[in-house]
């Protein structure tokens, strides 16, 4: 096959994400592309064996990979609720392979997950030609481990290992780099090394000798040849995005500040970077959302590279200091790992509905730059990218990931520093010296930044109005109209320096996909499939010079969203005349790649 | 330094008569007493009529949003703790709105002077209650008079863990000095209840103490190592006395040179003696307590975040992004 899609699903105790993730980078390291999609509960240990509980990992490898993939190939089910929950949501294809633990669908176990009859694949409609693989897992862990000291609970921690083993033997994976990538993982456990290593090969072994009534399935050669030649690794959408931030600080040659405050799913930013004291980052976990935004104005007024990260409710409790970052002029990174929302919404999950609170959500006329990643390899690249527009351009940039990019992991070509593009942060020039004021702008319209601890700038900023000239408090009319005019300006001219819109896909054809942000993946995997056109926006305010150009060469132009078509929005306001059509989703998931072909087939 | 090099060209716009005035005078004064050049001096304030200090010194200075000085000062000390750092605030800005940022900075100890500017009442808005407005107290936002309680600023500075505290009035220029000067001086988070008058909004609300002929006999100023005297003729004394029966301790008045008279400590970690000075006052007929209530030494946030940075970058083998790098699981195509 070309590519094959895994979904490993059971209790959120049962190691699900460690299991998936394990395997997704050996598929990496083996060559493949990957993209994976953790999917977890809210809760952090909901009632064991419940369907609450179920923890999944979908992920896809092979070639032309730009997705975790609609329906999985092979699904891992650990107990009883995780095969209702893959079941219900229909997880898996007519002609996929289920591999289920016959040690968890016990009387019991159904009772747990509300099943009503004692026949569970009967009860769940699961079509006849998908192909049910009983295995006594559980019983076979305990064999495998008999020997060893170890208490029952401890056994039972190890079963994820053993289905492990078995989806390498299926997939034929090379059982010496599966041992060493455990090893690895498990390096500060070493007690934990041996007992799982002989659970993975005895599954490995169970596949082998049994002649289960599978074959195996060989994936196709590596498909990431044809990329760029480089070290590569495996990389989580947030960790992508601290490294962006702290490779820009030391490009910029700035200390790297974080204010935050925990709020899922962008939390690992925050872990990421106050584990990072090696890179003399600053990581302060502030006492709310307003103080994490607040302290990073200051550090940014006092001259750092200044960041924030939060999610949508963050955001909205961030609004009134954004705008005072807008009005001091003070560079600052927001990064927004978009939920789905509103209020508390559904924390875990994705959605890409905070689009028009970054762009419009504070009070006045309080334009800032917005950014969106589009893949979880690439939110190092926005992150950089953030802070460079913020330090050349004296302004705010928000940058919008979400929870599927944050978690879910792409293979990534590590970059050297001195590949990366120059940081010019807008310093003071020294002819400036004794007269220096906060309002003297560069012929860009970029005001200069001094900070204190410079001997002959000492100046007064605020958030309050200031003389275009003076930079003191200034209550005049027409003042007021031309320093609006200014703000905007700055963030409008950004537009002259960032790159123009390349259109991916069959160019030529009457159908354009339209999608910003984290869509990327589908909307390329549909745009293949329906031989189109596909337009993904990175650069959201200020858009790229050439959109209305783009835009106007389509017959038929289909915005793709997971929100009710706020860029749709977005766009016919600023592009007035261009006819746009919307498909949205709003059900916390990323989209499915057949549901936008469908659409746009019609 | 003089203090006229701490004055900023800028047209001062206190209402005449305000007792703001004054701590702009004392602030320019003991800031040239402590002589710190001016550029690396930050002022930050958040929003109400105190907060526009930063603009009449001539040091950097940041007015940002309402109630948020805290922590955007925070943010400037921990980044960059070679800075000396004051925010100035109000009842409102503080203890209000920004209640959260102080009891937090305070908590952490953040190397910062704040100057708390009490007029117990909203002044920008035009007269508002605040949260420290008696009980009663009738505003155009309590026509019938407010039914909560105030916060004593104190109390909730040592029930954040407060290390400095000091209380100074609008009208007592050398007190005021003394306490910026040693607000300064310690090292942590340093609050300075700067007691001002509100001409138009509140006029005469520290008149029990502000009144020259009661001043002497209605407050007294605590100095470290002095005995506790005060009274026009510096005839009393205070000491304290436990009731028998509930154990609960209070301060009383005694004649000056009874033995039982206290001397100040302002350095003695445990709070209970701060508290209850610094809870005197007209309610309990005792004098206010001025000048540097408490004053002792603990390790500051951003002393403390800055050295264990340095520690791990000490020890570490990676300190740039491409030995960072080379510490992942990688693999060449």
């Amino acid at each position: 096959m070309k590519n094959i899609v895994v979904r490993f699903c059971g209790d959120s105790g049962d190691g699900m994400q460690l299991t998936g993730n394990m395997f997704a980078q050996l598929g990496a390291e083996l060559g493949h592309e990957i993209s994976t999609l953790p999917d977890f509960p809210a809760e952090i240990r909901a009632p064991q064996g419940t369907i609450g509980g179920v923890s999944g990992f979908q992920v896809q490898l092979g070639s032309g990979v730009y997705t975790p993939g609609d329906k999985a190939d092979v699904i891992v089910a650990m107990n009883a609720a995780a095969l209702k929950v893959s079941a219900m949501n229909k997880h898996y294809h007519d002609h996929a392979i289920i591999i289920v633990d016959t040690d968890a669908l016990s009387a019991k176990d159904l009772e747990k997950a509300l099943y009503k009859t004692d026949n569970p694949f009967t009860e769940l409609g699961i079509p006849e030609t998908v192909q049910i693989v009983p295995v006594a897992l559980t019983t076979l862990t305990k064999e495998a481990l008999k020997e060893s000291e170890m208490d029952n609970k401890a056994v039972l921690k190890c079963r994820n290992m053993f289905a492990l083993g078995l989806i390498y033997w299926l997939f034929d994976e090379p059982m010496e780099k599966a041992i060493r990538l455990l090893e690895d993982k498990f390096k500060k456990k070493p007690a934990l090394i041996a007992p799982n290593t002989k659970v993975m090969v005895d599954g490995y072994n169970y596949g082998q000798n049994l002649a289960l009534s599978v074959n195996q399935i060989h994936i196709e050669e590596a498909g990431v040849k044809n990329q760029a030649s480089g070290r590569y690794t495996s990389i989580a959408g947030n960790k992508a995005t601290a490294w962006g931030l702290i490779a820009a600080s030391q490009k910029a040659g700035k200390r790297l500040f974080l204010g935050s405050y925990p709020i899922t799913p962008a939390t690992d930013i925050l872990h990421e970077l106050a584990a990072r004291k090696d890179m003399n980052v600053m990581a302060v976990q502030a006492e709310d959302e307003i103080a994490g935004v607040c302290t990073a104005i200051g550090a940014s007024f006092a001259g750092d590279l200044a960041c924030t990260t939060t999610s949508g409710p963050g955001l909205s409790l961030k609004s009134e200091a954004i705008g005072l970052a807008v009005m001091a002029e003070l560079p600052l990174v927001v990064v927004d790992v978009q939920r789905g929302g509103p209020s508390t919404g559904l924390p875990t999950k994705t959605e890409q509905t905070d689009l028009l609170q970054a762009l419009y959500g504070r009070n006045g006329e309080c334009p800032a730059v917005v950014l969106a990643a589009s893949s979880s390899a690439n939110c190092f690249d926005f992150a950089y990218e953030a802070c460079k527009i913020a330090l050349e351009n004296m302004t705010p940039v928000i940058l919008l990931t979400d929870t599927y990019l944050a978690n879910g992991t792409a293979l990534w070509r590590i970059p050297k520093l001195a590949e990366l593009p120059e940081i010019t942060p807008q310093s003071v020039p020294e002819a400036l010296k004794g007269c220096y004021n906060p309002a003297i702008r560069d012929e860009r319209g970029v005001r200069y930044w001094a900070f204190p601890g410079m001997e002959g700038y000492e100046h007064r900023n605020i958030g309050l109005e200031r003389d275009a000239v003076r930079g003191t408090i200034s209550t005049n009319p027409e003042n007021h109209e031309q320093m609006v005019l200014a703000r905007k300006h700055k963030i409008e001219q950004i537009a002259n320096s960032i790159p123009e819109l390349q259109v991916q896909g069959n160019a030529h054809s009457n159908l354009l996909l339209v999608g910003w942000g984290s869509t990327e993946g589908h909307l390329h995997a549909a745009a293949d499939k329906l031989n189109c056109a596909l337009a993904q926006f990175n650069y959201i305010s200020p858009l790229p010079k050439n959109t209305r150009e783009v835009l106007k060469q389509y017959k038929r132009i289909i915005v793709c969203e997971l929100n009710t078509g706020q860029f749709a929005a977005y766009l016919r306001s600023q592009l007035p005349g261009i006819e746009i059509e919307q498909f949205n989703e709003i059900q916390g998931q990323p989209f499915a790649v057949e549901r936008i072909v469908n659409y746009a087939s019609k | 330094m003089q203090a006229s090099d701490f004055k900023s060209d800028q047209y001062v716009r206190f209402c005449p008569g305000c007792g703001d005035h004054a701590i702009c005078m004392a602030l320019q004064k003991a800031m040239a007493q402590i002589g710190i050049p001016t550029h690396e001096v930050a002022v930050i304030s958040g929003i109400g009529c105190s907060s526009r200090m930063p603009h009449y010194l001539n040091t950097y200075g940041f007015n940002t949003i309402h109630g948020r000085g805290g922590a955007i000062a925070t943010g400037v000390k921990t980044s960059h703790p070679e800075l000396t750092v004051w925010q100035m605030s109000g009842d409102g800005d503080c203890l209000a709105i920004g209640g959260n940022h102080f009891i937090h900075e305070i908590r952490r100890n953040v190397d910062l002077n704040v100057c708390m500017f009490n007029n117990r009442i909203y002044g920008l808005t035009k007269g508002q209650y605040s949260p420290t407005s008696p009980k009663g107290f009738v505003s155009k936002s309590s026509p019938f008079g407010t039914v909560e309680r105030p916060f004593v600023p104190a109390q909730l500075v040592l029930g954040a863990g407060g290390t400095f505290f000091a209380r100074t009035l609008d009208v007592d220029m050398p007190t005021t000095v003394d306490c910026l000067v040693a607000a300064q001086q310690h090292k942590g988070c340093s609050i300075v209840e700067c007691l001002v008058n509100c001409v138009i909004f509140n006029n005469g609300t520290h008149a029990w103490i502000a009144d020259r002929e009661q001043r002497a006999e209605h407050s007294i100023i605590l100095k470290h190592g002095q005995k506790m005297i005060f009274g026009r003729d510096n005839d009393k004394g205070l000491t304290v006395e436990i009731d028998p029966v509930t154990f609960v301790p209070k301060i009383v008045v005694v004649a000056a040179d009874d033995p039982r008279v206290l001397t100040h400590d302002a350095t003695q970690p445990d709070p209970t003696l701060h508290r209850l000075l610094a809870l005197m006052g007209e309610e309990n007929g005792l004098p206010v307590a001025l000048g540097v209530i408490r004053n002792v030494e603990a390790e500051t946030y951003d002393q403390a975040v800055n050295k264990q940075i340095a520690d791990v970058r000490e020890k570490a083998k990676a300190k740039t992004f491409d030995e960072l790098t080379a510490t992942l699981d990688s693999w060449q195509l």
